[in-house]
């Protein structure tokens, strides 16, 4: 549909936009990315006509872009502008209408039905329709933005140029304008060509973008293949991150702030500074860890900073056990999104905190055990969900990488797992070696701060601290639990 | 617009009211009934035909021009407070006029339009200085770029007035009173002067309605929607200074009427070119009508000039206007 052929042009003689060639199909959104000033709102002018190009071919349809009449070239191509500001107001009716010029022939009105329909189907498509005989001034932005979104589509152009079209809007109509321009492209086939600020944005609803750097095509391609971290630090000059979508696959990327060092480099987690009653295990830290676990409060991947084990009774029973956790925490003066909570029927007097250290890496290691309802995970069948009882944090004075994250928990589980054999701790129901409680749960946190930590399997060195750490706390813990049962081990 | 056709024929009454005020007040009343009523009163009927009549016509022509020109020079350059006045046009084709009668210019071929056609070169010559120049001085020609620049221009072509005045001697009266601005005693000449140019040049921004409401969102904007916007552009502002130079060369320099009436035009039927400039025609032929019957009885026997009028009204208008719009408003 739009074929750009090292096009090359600008304001004044020097380009702004240097040989830059591209195609776009119908049904296809291309986003356009790029730093302020490298030439993406130019780029998108000389498309649409309103700055020349120097050198190069723009065509439409197969047809050179310059061979359109003006009118002809409407019919073809609707562009939506960035918003401003206008010193007289139409009605939203009349302000829609002026999207049918390029159809209007001859001296007199030649208004017909078709206009009237694509108008009024325009203004509903838009959710627009019902402001028709308002001013468009007396709208908010993002109504106004609407109306000139119905306004390009009254044109029934198949190709659709857009200029920032989400700037000034607030989230909830950039969800609903940029819905609607995707279902233009899905449902209706146009081809859309539009440029972004927000790169999250683009990567969200574009099937490709093109980055900008300096007037020429920095990058090209799928979004996951150009939001990427190391191609937008070197186009941005920023530092950032990129990830997944939590619920698309389609990469999200974040600014990395530049902070005061100073403060954080000391922090350093020991096992001094958990407190332990026989309500809980706590530990407070003074800066947020980054934390991954399968805790009741606060489950999964964050950033927290009190960590609170609690001790409930062996037949705590509760119909919404997420929110007695939080009226819990809450009483005891806990941050409720700072706080990562989990329970255990264990005492927590008897909980298991040490230290472990080598080659420059400490690690703390916390655990309570029970073994109550120990499982073998390869014979497990339909059980009864009960309190966990084996409850092991590891918390690491050191920067861990995601799969760090993962390798610790991993070798972590398998320390576990060789502790409950040294024990002897068996399936009651089916009399094998258990691997393992019922409802078990994890934590590991990491400062960010010191050491890289990049991998934490069971031969490096954070590995081994963890595996040893791990095996000798529960194992501790366990005889603990045993003694205090009055089981003979 | 909100209801075009209750707009049309209200303007309509008050325009016919306007004329039969405008024929029929004065120092000897003329009762309307003369119009159809030719034999009865032969005096009646001469003041009519011979002296009302001419005047108020022409008023309404002058009213009209002025009015349709401004409501278009407003809608190209966004600028609600543009106007042949403001714009320095009128002075242009001030300069064009005087500079007829000072060389005593008479093209045959022109014969009695050389006076109106100098008039208009005048007026195009300075329309496209001063919006070259505020085009020079700021490229996004803000309002108050293109007013400034207008009475840059209208002061310095002012002056040029002065001299040739200065220099004419005995002619000084006739020029002077012309200059003021005023319709009084100009007979059905005049009215053959201005009405095929009014008739040209409102045709010529008629046919550009819809495109001035598309280049109320910009001309980028206007180019997308499909508007040869340099053409378009190009006949608008020809359009509005033959109306402009054809207003001036019979009336001299009246004020404010392209100003004053776009406005309330706007203000009570909305501003979709399709009717506002047709609109704008009529009502700006009523307000000058009436400015006129104003000017020659409020001070009877004596006569004011109209524009002495017009500026009374306009002025304020206009910073009411420039208050609106600075306060975030619209006009």
């Amino acid at each position: 549909m739009l074929h750009v052929q090292g096009i090359t042009g600008g304001y004044g003689k020097e380009p702004i936009v240097k040989n830059v060639s591209f195609d776009v199909q119908p049904g296809e959104i291309l986003g356009i990315l790029g730093p302020n000033g490298s030439g993406k709102s130019t780029l998108l002018k000389m498309i649409s006509g309103i700055l020349p190009n120097q050198a190069g071919t723009v065509k439409i349809a197969d047809k050179d872009a310059d061979s359109y009449s003006p009118k002809e070239f409407a019919r073809n191509v609707a562009v939506l502008p960035q918003m401003h500001a206008h010193a007289f107001s139409h009605t939203v009716k009349a302000t829609v209408e002026l999207g049918r010029y390029p159809y209007q022939t001859g001296l007199f009105s030649s208004w017909t039905a078709e206009d009237e329909t694509a108008v009024n189907h325009a203004m509903e498509r838009t959710g627009v329709a019902r402001y028709a005989n308002t001013l468009i001034e007396s709208l908010s932005g993002g109504e106004q933005q609407r109306v000139f979104v119905a306004q390009a589509l009254a044109q029934q152009a198949p190709l659709l140029l857009l200029d920032e079209p989400t700037n000034h809007l607030d989230i909830a109509y950039q969800q609903q304008l940029l819905d609607t321009v995707r279902s233009l492209a899905v449902d209706e086939g146009k081809t859309i060509v539009s440029v972004f600020h927000d790169i999250n944005l683009a990567a969200l609803y574009c099937d490709r973008l093109l980055l900008m750097e300096n007037g020429e095509i920095a990058k090209i391609g799928l979004p996951q293949d150009v939001v990427r971290e190391t191609i937008i630090q070197s186009v941005y000059k920023a530092a950032v991150k990129t990830q997944a979508h939590p619920e698309l696959p389609k990469p999200q990327m974040t600014l990395l702030p530049s902070m005061n060092g100073s403060v954080e480099e000391s922090l350093v987690v020991d096992e001094t500074q958990f407190t332990v009653t026989a309500d809980s295990v706590q530990f407070h830290a003074y800066q947020s860890l980054k934390t991954v676990s399968s805790a009741v409060h606060n489950p999964g991947t964050g950033w927290y900073t009190t960590f609170v084990n609690r001790h409930v009774d062996a037949n705590y029973d509760c119909d919404d056990v997420k929110k007695e956790m939080e009226d819990y925490l809450e009483k005891r003066g806990h941050h409720l999104t700072d706080t990562v909570g989990m329970m255990t029927a264990v005492q927590t007097l008897h909980a298991e905190i040490a230290s472990f250290a080598d080659k420059g890496i400490s690690i703390v290691i916390a655990v309570t055990a029970g073994v109550g309802n120990a499982v073998d995970v390869s014979k497990a069948r339909e059980r009864e969900a009960n309190v966990g009882t084996i409850n092991t944090w590891i918390i690491v004075n050191g920067r861990l990488s995601d799969e760090a994250f993962i390798q610790a928990m991993i070798t972590a589980t398998e320390a576990k797992t060789r502790a409950l054999q040294t024990e002897k701790v068996l399936d009651p129901l089916t009399g094998t070696q258990a691997t393992g409680t019922s409802t078990d749960s994890l934590l590991v946190a990491a400062t960010q701060i010191g050491p890289e930590l990049p991998y934490a399997g069971p031969i490096t060195p954070l590995g081994k601290l963890i595996g040893t750490g791990v095996y000798e706390c529960t194992i501790r813990a366990i005889q603990t639990y045993k003694e205090a049962k009055g089981w003979k081990s | 617009m909100r209801k075009p056709l209750i707009a049309y024929i209200v303007s309509a009454a008050v325009l016919l009211t306007a004329v039969g005020l405008g024929v029929s007040i004065g120092s000897v009343h003329v009762p309307i009934s003369t119009l159809w009523n030719q034999g009865a009163d032969t005096t009646a009927t001469n003041i009519l035909w011979k002296i009302r009549m001419p005047r108020v016509i022409l008023a309404g022509l002058v009213g009209a021009s002025l009015a349709i020109a401004g409501a278009a020079f407003q809608g190209l350059l966004k600028n609600p407070l543009a106007d042949p006045y403001t714009l320095g046009v009128s002075s242009g084709a001030s300069v064009g006029a005087v500079m007829t009668l000072f060389f005593g210019i008479n093209i045959p071929f022109l014969g009695l339009y050389t006076l109106p056609v100098f008039s208009m070169v005048g007026a195009a010559i300075t329309m496209f200085v001063v919006l070259g120049f505020a085009k020079l001085v700021d490229r996004g020609l803000n309002m108050e770029t293109i007013i400034l620049t207008g009475i840059i221009f209208g002061s310095f072509l002012g002056s040029v007035l002065s001299l040739m005045i200065a220099l004419t001697g005995e002619e000084l009266r006739q020029i002077i009173s012309w200059l003021l601005g005023s319709v009084s005693m100009r007979g059905w000449n005049y009215i053959n002067m201005i009405l095929p140019f009014t008739i040209i040049g409102s045709f010529l921004l008629w046919m550009n309605r819809r495109e001035l409401n598309a280049m109320l969102f910009g001309e980028d904007r206007a180019k997308h929607l499909g508007v040869d916007v340099k053409r378009r552009k190009l006949v608008i502002l020809i359009g509005g200074s033959i109306l402009t130079g054809a207003a001036v060369s019979v009336s001299g320099t009246i004020g404010f009427v392209g100003l004053v009436v776009p406005h309330m035009t706007r203000l009570l039927w909305g501003s979709d070119h399709r009717h506002l400039l047709t609109l704008s025609f009529m009502n700006g032929a009523t307000l000058l009508i009436i400015c006129d019957l104003i000017a020659r009885t409020i001070i009877s026997p004596t006569e004011l000039p109209v524009g002495v009028i017009t500026a009374f009204i306009g002025a304020p208008v206009f910073a009411f206007i420039f208050y609106r719009q600075r306060k975030g408003g619209t006009a």
